[in-house]
């Protein structure tokens, strides 16, 4: 239990895919702009991310590793990521279409997102069981809904601020990502000490 | 031979085949139907996106007309022509859909109008308004920085002599630049042949002489000389009802300022 509460946290707050393993960036930076779309799109990546692991652990374990097919671990979990995707599409398009709107090209842009081929993938270099992998892929979908959101709230604020001409649009952004990045530095080592 | 080559082929073709089934069982079941006649709508739309509709954008108000059964006739820059392709897509009439302009409610350039300061910021309508109403001595003229210019989507503004001026035929009605003036100088009319009154000031005659040599002073002879009452002076400026107005163009002639200007068009 205690393991797994580390690994949630961690990949939530110290291994936060985008602010300091620097994945997913493009969406990070698209769908930012305002709080509630922000939060759509933190949740469309954490269902894929987690589906898409409990869908890829069994096919690398069972299907790829037994036949020495690990090199075609990315094809086959691109593959299966795409799936999710247009599945998570249909359903927020029938669903939520206010919702779907808002997020526009960055809905299936997520699967290129390499955040979530990036969960897949480390999941099972890490050499995490079925369990961790799951919960490992929850807290990164988790961290990465955060992110978006507590950068959401930056960023209107930025928008807003007079700044140089020189600066203004995407590098005022990009600088303020790596100002929140540095913050969530603050958090490695934490997570372990609280559970140890 | 057979792990090495054909097992991994058959895999990613099961596993495509599965995906495949998966995603059109979905399909069928998330099923939206959406309406071809959007489509057709937005095709018979300009695509300037100019938002003048009170819609985001033209596929925006396609999909109102046909979901919403939204009026056809609101997009100014396609006027007429959009109005009846919608309709004829649509089955409905259109009404007429009249084809707006935009009117700079100002006559006075650097020349005429007398400026108060230096206004030393970065230059637009809206900074130079908030800072004591604007460096002219007139608050109601046109500022001159062109933010109008700035939104303008065809390019229809140019800023000469600290006076904003419309390119009549490239004008395409949108609106967007009397949203942005921040002195609400810009007017946005019918097109057709009216009288114009090019001054928006509403301060009293004498007022307006100490600041302006172009400005209504609200004296009336219009409003007298005016057979079908198209023309009143309220708060001290002279406006025109463009549905009464002939263009007849009596008004222009008696002004004292010479304000009054007749559009042929």
């Amino acid at each position: 239990m205690k393991s797994m509460l580390v690994i949630l946290f961690s990949a939530m707050l110290t291994n936060n895919f985008v602010l300091s393993k620097f994945m997913g960036i493009c969406p990070f930076l698209g769908v930012s702009k305002k709080l509630d779309s922000a939060a759509g799109m933190g949740a469309a990546v954490t269902f894929v991310m987690v589906c898409a692991t409990i869908c890829t652990y069994p096919v690398y374990t069972f299907l790829l590793a037994p036949f020495g097919l690990e090199y075609l671990k990315t094809v086959a979990f691109i593959l299966i990521i795409a799936l999710f995707v247009q599945l998570i599409e249909m359903i927020l398009k029938k669903k939520i279409p206010s919702l779907y709107e808002s997020l526009g090209v960055y809905l299936p842009l997520i699967t290129t997102n390499c955040a979530v081929l990036g969960v897949t993938i480390l999941n099972i270099d890490n050499g995490y069981n079925f369990g961790e992998s799951i919960v490992d892929a929850l807290g990164a979908g988790l961290g990465f809904t955060l992110a978006l959101l507590i950068f959401s709230g930056v960023r209107s604020r930025v928008d807003k601020a007079d700044i140089p001409e020189t600066f203004k649009g995407v590098p005022a952004t990009l600088i303020a990502a790596s100002i929140v990045s540095v913050s969530f530095m603050s958090f490695s080592g934490m997570v372990e000490g609280i559970f140890s | 031979m057979f792990e090495a080559y054909i097992f991994p082929i058959l895999l990613f073709a099961g596993m495509g085949i599965l995906a495949g089934v998966l995603l059109t069982a979905a399909s069928k079941i998330f099923e939206v139907k959406s309406d071809p006649r959007v489509d057709e709508v937005n095709e018979a739309l300009p695509q300037v996106n100019c938002g003048a509709c009170g819609y985001s954008g033209c596929s925006d108000y396609a999909k109102a007309i046909v979901e919403k059964g939204e009026k056809p006739n609101l997009c100014k820059p396609g006027g007429a022509n959009s109005a009846d392709k919608i309709s004829e897509i649509m089955g409905v009439s259109a009404g007429a859909a009249e084809k707006q302009i935009a009117v700079v409610r100002c006559s006075a350039d650097c020349e005429s109008k007398k400026q108060s300061f230096e206004f030393e910021g970065e230059l637009t309508c809206v900074n130079a308004k908030r800072f004591y109403g604007g460096m002219w001595g007139c608050k109601f003229s046109c500022l001159g920085q062109g933010d109008c210019a700035k939104v303008c989507p065809s390019d229809a503004i140019v800023i000469k002599d600290g006076l904003a001026r419309i390119d009549k035929s490239e004008c395409i009605g949108c609106g967007m630049c009397a949203k942005v003036c921040p002195n609400d100088v810009i007017e946005i009319r019918k097109m057709a042949p009216t009288a114009d009154v090019l001054c928006s000031s509403k301060d009293m005659g004498k007022a307006v002489k100490a600041v302006c040599g172009k400005g209504c002073i609200g004296c009336k002879l219009c409003e007298k000389q005016c057979e079908f009452d198209a023309i009143h002076v309220t708060d001290n400026i002279a406006r025109v009802d463009h549905d009464k107005c002939t263009a007849c163009g009596k008004c222009a002639e008696k002004c004292p300022v010479k304000v009054i200007t007749m559009a042929k068009v």
